[in-house]
């Protein structure tokens, strides 16, 4: 059906070539709202629109006049950051001037309910004509249709690309697919963030993907050129494309404890050091696949822990050079074994795709958690880690030290920022 | 004489997605003038196409380049099908056909649909090569300038002031036409926007060859208007005022003057009660000058130059030796011989409101006229005889009208016209006013320098002294202009009654002036220009509005008319006593800028009258509003009205606090006897005439100074005090006005914002009565204004300046009033400081009227640098630090590093620049090491700009004033003229009504400002959006829009950029120096 084109198609083309779908940004806050258009009845006051545009005035006035139109055009289009966040927010018209009634604006300005009301609306249009050009910032840059300074142009692109925290973690990882898409009433009633901003967020994410997906160069720098975003929110993004694309699993129970900020930190190192990017700059999706060729040579670290000797020779060298200093000797003794089985087994699967997704999992099951329960601290996993990785070197019979620096600095380094409480 | 006109079609970018197959477009370019048409090549499947066509090139006529604009057509190349349209771009090429103003038109145009509003951009240039280099402009009227600024253009001069011109085309409506019933609505509106395009371009050719006639250069003020008359069809018609103007080139510098004390002394009109026309000496350094200074000479001139020509009949003698103490014979002898020149026109009409100072010499009051037509068919539209014969007459009323008041001419003059179905008003309205001769012939014309010196915007930093400073340059060059400055002093010149008090033409109530104390004033004024830059002022202005509705039947043709126009007076008589009432209440004594507009709809009429009050120093203090009850024996009434009078005078004591309105307490022996017959109340003067016109002139008489008594004698009244108390004042940190500039506020920043605002209301479910109705109207225009004080509320303080009332009954019972305005942030600290000079001022006005003043900036001169010619300077640099507080030592800089800051042509520009100086010290003396190497500041600014800021589109910056805060113009660019219709049929799909119209005003917004930068510019002055007419129907789910705004394109440069240029402080000493010598 029809409704079904509506929310499937990319949002930006369907609503150029159909003005139709007009509505449908501004329906609010239930499942229904894309279709809220195209559901309208047909007496003409629809669902959510007629909170949204003039229609519903009628109550605030409650004599005689209605004003049937209602419109303020500045040469230089104004712009209220607060009410632009209220938007952005996924705020009705009627809700976002509660609350901005709740503010005491009134009381600091002297103004009535309507002229709230009608400067509310007189923004909302203008969010509204201007959405279409921030899904595409360098359009808002180039267009002659608003006048708007340089810097409030950063802040709008900015402040649209920006992301809930809670949001994203529950869509981090995940296919951004029209099946996600679907899902996200369930978000919204989990994070409490109204759908609409879902459905931004959402929109936006997979935007920037499918735009850089493809894209040969650094994914920071291609985000931020076509993107116009700042330097760290491109940071940020380049983590969600990184995640999505790989479909890491970060919503397991377990890993509830990690922050947005801890997984985008190993996407980073990640990107830097595991992907095609990393030692070849000039192949398609860079930075965005990692390194086949590597994952298949991980395999080749089985050696650490398939041959005894080995293993109990890293192991010596590993105890020699920290007794004394780390706070957990023993129990670090004792787990040895089992804790460099994990590292070197998560290493020799990463080839399949299904352990790529798990590789947070894992982290957190096989390492963090024995140590958590052996009470090490920060200071003991750095301690580890680092002799872990460096002992390896003086292996003799061991020789992918290259091969090993690659992957145990990442995974330091991922440990090392996830492992908090 | 041919020209060859070439355009080249460079690029497209953000094109429409055409093709839904491919997601792309495959894109060409029309390109047509007159009959010819180009084709670029298809440039296939992208949304941004780089066509980089060939030069193509158009030979044809003058006429045609000033008729037909550039028409530009995007479209979408379909193999199978016809070519779909993506939009149009209209390039009026007339601004390239100046000599002075662009040379090219390149840039990114908005590309337009009508149905579908802006639709990506196409990049064109376009030159014209005119054939014939020599005397190239003098077969046509290709070369005449035009200006919407309703005052002398900034970087011109103007020479002669010839007078008015007006002209106006008719044709069918192609929306009328039976054509329309088969074709789409967008070739219908590509049919209008075409037509109504030639229409003025053809208009504006006419009125050019008019001007050649009458040897001028240029229209200032040019208003151009469209009647959509319906079935009857379409008028376009234009007034201005025709000038001689000159550029006056900013790298000439010639150190002296030609004997200014000389001539001086020869000056005619020694009784003229503003010496500021005295202005020869300093200013006419101007090489290209070949006319005489001697007022006689030119006078001489004058008599042989051509009929069309305004000329005074030399008189012997005339002036030289007229001057005395007695100005009394004099006066008629000026009178009759200004009069005798302006006689000589069909009509002594001037579209300007701000003039060169001395060029008003007395004002009458505002004169008015309307008249109620009906609208029959067009029948050959190249004879618009009876529309030229409508407007003939009305001006032929206004005239008499002025003549009644004592004065030959009218200032501040504006035409309009409000049509409903077949009925039609026809209103004309200006100021009656006593002109100076000399502006009006060749030659004597120096002053113009002065006053587009004072209206520079950074002049205001001393605002309130400007009627000094003005007058001071010209004081330097003979010290016997001093008696002079005591006999008549300016500023309280025009407020000067022009006709004759034994034989007044209405009954009026007249006192002496209470500035000079020579002359009669009367007790109020009235009037449309522009608050003049020499008037003195206490306090603040603010924005003064009357409205008014009356219900009429609804009626057919001659029935309907007559109702219409026994209404008119009534409204007339109670939108003038709103006027007074408020004024009163505001504290203030005169209106400027009084634009009254009488809309008619199906079953009302509405007025609104919008004005800005002042307190004018040489007039007196307004009497309170006394209450009278009818009934005075009932003890419950009167308390009634005891309470009612109680709040009255409290709401006066508050205003007078608000607009800070402290005039000094003159005793009244002092200021002489008023005149014995005190009236009661305001009484409406009205002539009728034959026909159904009806006419107002504004009565200047309202009551004894103390007893301005409203009687409550029914309820209609009671709801008129009550109305007059709801009007709320701005909240604190807004200011308004609907003039250029607000009184008493000098220190603008460069932070403007121009807007429109439009609302259209229902007046459902109410029983329709007058009360009602004016209540709803009130409430109305109050919300909307208070709503854009919310608004703007980032901006505090700030002023909304040009502020531009139109209301509009598009249909039974439905109500749109258009807003358009400029919000201007002021810095605060410095108003206040400022605020207090005009009252010292007046103080020390009023105790050094006798003598002293000439002591007081010599003594003040105590800076090394400033030699005798900088001492009157010097007072005014004194005064303003005075207060503002600066160390003597800033002070010595901020001279010479103004002083040569732009190779000043004359002492008032140093002067300005001066004060300009202190402002900038004074507001912000920690911002100055900043200031210091502007270069690296430049540097900084760029770098810390986020990544994205690499953009291509330039910032145009739009005002309804005639110039930018902060900001010089440079150049005029040309006239922006447009003209644009917007339809659809998915109203609720786009938003609704607000959503449609709020897309079409930004698209309107945009596309002017894409011409403007185009052209080169970066600023739009004088900006007017003078139609929005709008129309829906909801049920069908349709709505159409027409939008005509005009301008003036112009180069702004910002005055802290200009500062820059020069960086030798020791070039800037002996400059001033060296003049100085020359001088003394």
């Amino acid at each position: 059906m029809q409704g079904d084109a509506c929310s499937h198609a990319a949002a930006a083309t369907w609503k150029q070539t159909a003005p139709g779908s007009y509505g449908k940004c501004q329906s609010g806050d239930s499942s229904a709202g894309s279709l809220s258009l195209l559901r309208r009845p047909a007496g003409g006051s629809w669902e959510f629109g007629s909170c949204f545009w003039s229609l519903g005035q009628a109550e605030l006035v409650p004599w005689a006049m209605t004003n049937d139109l209602d419109i303020f055009v500045g040469n230089t289009t104004l712009i209220d950051e607060e009410v632009y966040q209220l938007w952005l927010d996924g705020y009705s018209v009627s809700d976002a001037v509660s609350l901005r009634l709740r503010s005491g604006i009134l009381e600091q300005t002297g103004a009535t309910v309507d002229v709230l009301q009608s400067d509310t609306m007189d923004h909302y249009r203008t969010f509204h004509m201007l959405e279409r050009l921030l899904h595409t910032p360098s359009k808002l840059i180039h267009q002659l249709h608003f006048q708007i300074p340089p810097s409030r142009q950063a802040m709008l692109i900015e402040r649209y690309y920006a992301f809930d925290e809670a949001f994203v973690r529950e869509v981090l990882g995940k296919k951004l697919s029209k099946g996600t898409k679907k899902d996200l009433d369930d978000v919204s009633t989990k994070t409490s963030i109204t759908l609409k901003s879902c459905r931004r967020q959402f929109d936006n994410f997979k935007r920037v993907f499918k735009v850089v997906e493809e894209m040969r160069g650094s994914l920071v720098e291609n985000i931020q050129q076509h993107f116009l975003l700042s330097d760290r929110l491109a940071r940020d993004y380049a983590a969600i494309v990184f995640f999505a694309n790989s479909r890491f699993e970060t919503g397991k129970k377990k890993l509830q404890f990690l922050t947005f900020e801890d997984f985008a930190y190993c996407a980073e190192q990640m990107i830097q050091n595991w992907t095609l990017g990393a030692v070849d700059s000039n192949v398609d999706d860079m930075d965005v696949d990692l390194d086949k060729e590597f994952l298949q040579e991980l395999k080749e670290l089985k050696v650490l822990i398939a041959d005894k000797d080995l293993l109990d020779l890293h192991k010596s060298l590993v105890c020699t050079s920290l007794r004394g200093k780390i706070s957990v000797y023993n129990e670090m003794e004792a787990n040895f074994k089992n804790l460099s089985r994990a590292l070197v087994n998560m290493a020799s699967k990463l080839i399949h795709t299904k352990d790529v997704r798990d590789f947070f999992i894992d982290l957190v099951e096989k390492f963090i958690e024995p140590c958590k329960s052996d009470k090490w601290t920060l200071n003991d996993v750095r301690l580890f880690l680092t002799q872990y990785t460096t002992s390896a070197h003086n292996l003799d019979a061991f020789r992918h030290q290259a091969l090993w620096d690659r992957y145990m600095s990442t995974i330091k380094s991922c440990l090392l920022k996830m492992y908090h409480d | 004489m041919p020209g060859k006109l070439k355009v080249k079609i460079v690029a497209g970018r953000h094109l429409p997605v055409m093709d839904r197959a491919s997601d792309l477009t495959d894109a060409f370019v029309e390109v047509k003038f007159g009959n010819t048409t180009f084709k670029t090549d298809v440039y296939p499947k992208s949304l941004n196409p780089q066509w980089n066509s060939e030069w193509f090139k158009f030979e044809v006529d003058d006429e045609d380049l000033q008729d037909e604009p550039l028409q530009i057509t995007v479209l979408d190349h379909d193999t199978y099908s016809a070519n779909d349209a993506i939009g149009k771009v209209y390039i009026d090429i007339d601004p390239l056909l100046y000599s002075e103003a662009a040379t090219v038109i390149s840039g990114w145009f908005p590309i337009y649909d009508t149905i579908h509003g802006i639709r990506g951009e196409i990049n064109v240039v376009v030159k014209v090569d005119l054939f014939n280099d020599l005397n190239r402009f003098r077969q046509s009227s290709c070369g005449v300038k035009f200006f919407c600024t309703t005052s002398i253009p900034k970087c011109y001069r103007a020479v002669v002031i010839h007078g008015f011109v007006e002209e106006l085309v008719v044709n069918e409506d192609p929306e009328y036409q039976w054509i329309d019933r088969i074709r789409t609505p967008r070739a219908s509106n590509e049919a209008r926007q075409r037509l109504i395009s030639l229409m003025s371009g053809e208009l504006q050719r006419k009125i050019g060859l008019k001007v050649l006639e009458m040897r001028g250069n240029a229209v200032v003020g040019y208003l151009q208007c469209f009647d959509l008359e319906g079935e009857s069809g379409l008028v376009v018609r234009a007034i201005g005022t025709v000038c001689t103007l000159d550029k006056i080139s900013n790298t000439a510098f010639l150190p002296a003057c030609n004997s200014p004390s000389k001539e001086m002394k020869e000056i005619p009109f020694n009784e003229d009660p503003n010496p500021n026309t005295h202005s020869s000496g300093p200013s006419t350094p101007l090489k290209n000058q070949t006319y005489s200074f001697s007022p006689s000479k030119s006078y001489s001139r004058q008599s042989s130059s051509s009929d069309t020509d305004l000329s005074l009949t030399p008189k012997t003698g005339m002036g030289s030796g007229s001057a005395g103490k007695e100005g009394g014979p004099f006066k008629a002898l000026l009178r009759q011989q200004t009069q005798t020149a302006l006689e000589q026109r069909e009509f002594p009409f001037f579209t300007l409101t701000a003039f060169p100072p001395g060029f008003l010499v007395h004002v009458g009051g505002v004169v008015s006229a309307r008249s109620v037509k009906l609208l029959d068919r067009i029948h050959n539209p190249d004879e618009p005889e009876t529309r030229d014969a409508w407007w003939a007459e009305i001006r032929q009323e206004i005239k008499s009208h002025a003549k009644a008041l004592g004065c030959h001419a009218v200032v501040g003059y504006s035409e309009s016209t409000s049509i409903c179905e077949e009925v039609c008003i026809l209103s004309a309205s200006g100021t009656a006013a006593v002109l100076n001769p000399r502006f009006l012939q060749d030659g004597t014309m120096e002053g113009c320098l002065e006053q587009r010196l004072s209206w520079q915007p950074g002049f205001f930093s001393i605002g309130s002294e400007k009627g000094e400073v003005d007058f001071f340059p010209q004081n330097q060059d003979s010290s016997s202009l001093l008696g002079i400055e005591e006999t008549s002093p300016p500023g309280c010149g025009f407020c000067h009654i022009p006709y004759d008090e034994l034989n007044m033409p209405f009954p009026a109530h007249l006192t002496y002036c209470y500035n000079c104390r020579k002359q009669k004033v009367p007790d109020v004024l009235f009037t449309t220009i522009d608050l003049p830059a020499e008037a003195m002022v206490i306090g603040k202005g603010c924005l003064i509005q009357a409205r008014l509705c009356r219900l009429k039947k609804k009626a057919q043709a001659e029935a309907n008319a007559t109702s219409i126009s026994n209404l008119l007076p009534f409204m007339e008589y109670e939108v003038h006593t709103q006027l007074m009432n408020k004024l009163k209440l505001k504290g203030m004594n005169a209106l400027f800028g009084l634009r009254i507009q009488i809309t008619v709809g199906e079953n009302m009429l509405m007025g609104l009258a919008s004005a800005t009050g002042v307190y004018l120093t040489a007039l007196p203090t307004p009497g309170g509003i006394q209450i009278a009850g009818k009934t005075p024996n009932d003890g419950a009434y009167e308390q009634h009205v005891s309470h009612m009078q109680k709040k009255i005078n409290d709401t006066i004591a508050k205003n007078k606090e608000l607009y800070e309105i402290n005039p000094p307490e003159i005793p009244e022996e002092i200021i002489g006897s008023p005149f014995p017959e005190p009236r009661q109340r305001s009484r409406l003067l009205r002539s009728q005439s034959e026909s159904s016109d009806e006419v107002m002139e504004l009565d200047l008489s309202h009551g004894k100074k103390d007893a301005f008594v409203l009687e409550i004698d029914d309820t209609d009244a009671m709801e008129d005090v009550h109305s007059l108390l709801t009007d709320v004042p701005p909240p604190p940190g807004f200011y308004s006005c609907n003039t250029e500039i607000m009184p008493g506020i000098n220190n603008w920043t460069s932070d403007i914002q121009m807007f429109t605002s439009v609302r259209v209301s229902r007046l459902s479910n109410i029983n329709l009565t007058n009360q009602t109705l004016n209540k709803n109207f009130n409430d109305l225009c109050e919300n909307l204004l208070k709503s854009l004080y919310f608004k703007l509320r980032s901006m505090i303080p700030c002023c909304l300046c040009h502020v531009n009332f139109t209301v509009a009954l598009p249909e039974d019972e439905v109500i749109q009033i258009t807003v358009t305005a400029v919000a201007i942030t002021f810095d605060k600290n410095q108003a206040l400081q400022t605020s207090k000079v005009p009252a010292e001022k007046t103080l020390q006005r009023a105790s050094t009227d006798n003598e002293e003043q000439l002591q007081f900036p010599l003594e003040l001169c105590s800076d090394p640098l400033v030699s005798q010619p900088f001492s009157p300077a010097k007072e005014v640099l004194e005064n303003a630090s005075s207060h503002t507080g600066i160390p003597a030592a800033q002070r010595a800089t901020s001279v010479d590093y103004s002083s040569f800051a732009d190779r000043c042509n004359s002492w008032i520009e140093l002067i300005k620049l001066k004060a300009q100086t202190i402002r900038r010290g004074s507001i912000k003396t920690t911002a100055s090491l900043d200031k210091a190497s502007p270069l690296a500041e430049g540097h900084l600014r760029h770098r810390s700009v986020p990544p994205c800021t690499n953009s291509t589109v330039s910032v145009v910056k739009m005002t309804p004033l005639s110039f930018i805060p902060g900001a010089k113009i440079t150049k005029y660019l040309g006239i922006i003229n447009m003209f644009f219709i917007r339809e659809t049929t998915s109203l609720r799909e786009e938003g609704g009504v607000s959503g449609f119209l709020h897309a079409f005003i930004a698209e309107v917004f945009a596309m002017v400002r894409a011409h403007v930068a185009a052209l080169g510019g970066n600023a739009v002055v004088s900006y007017i959006m003078k139609q929005c007419v709008f129309m829906e129907n909801p049920n069908k789910n349709q709505a159409q829009c027409l939008i005509n705004v005009s301008g003036d394109a112009v180069i702004v440069v910002r005055e802290s950029e200009l500062e820059m240029v020069p960086v030798q402080p020791s070039a800037a000493v002996s400059q001033p120096a060296s003049a100085g010598d020359v001088t003394t």
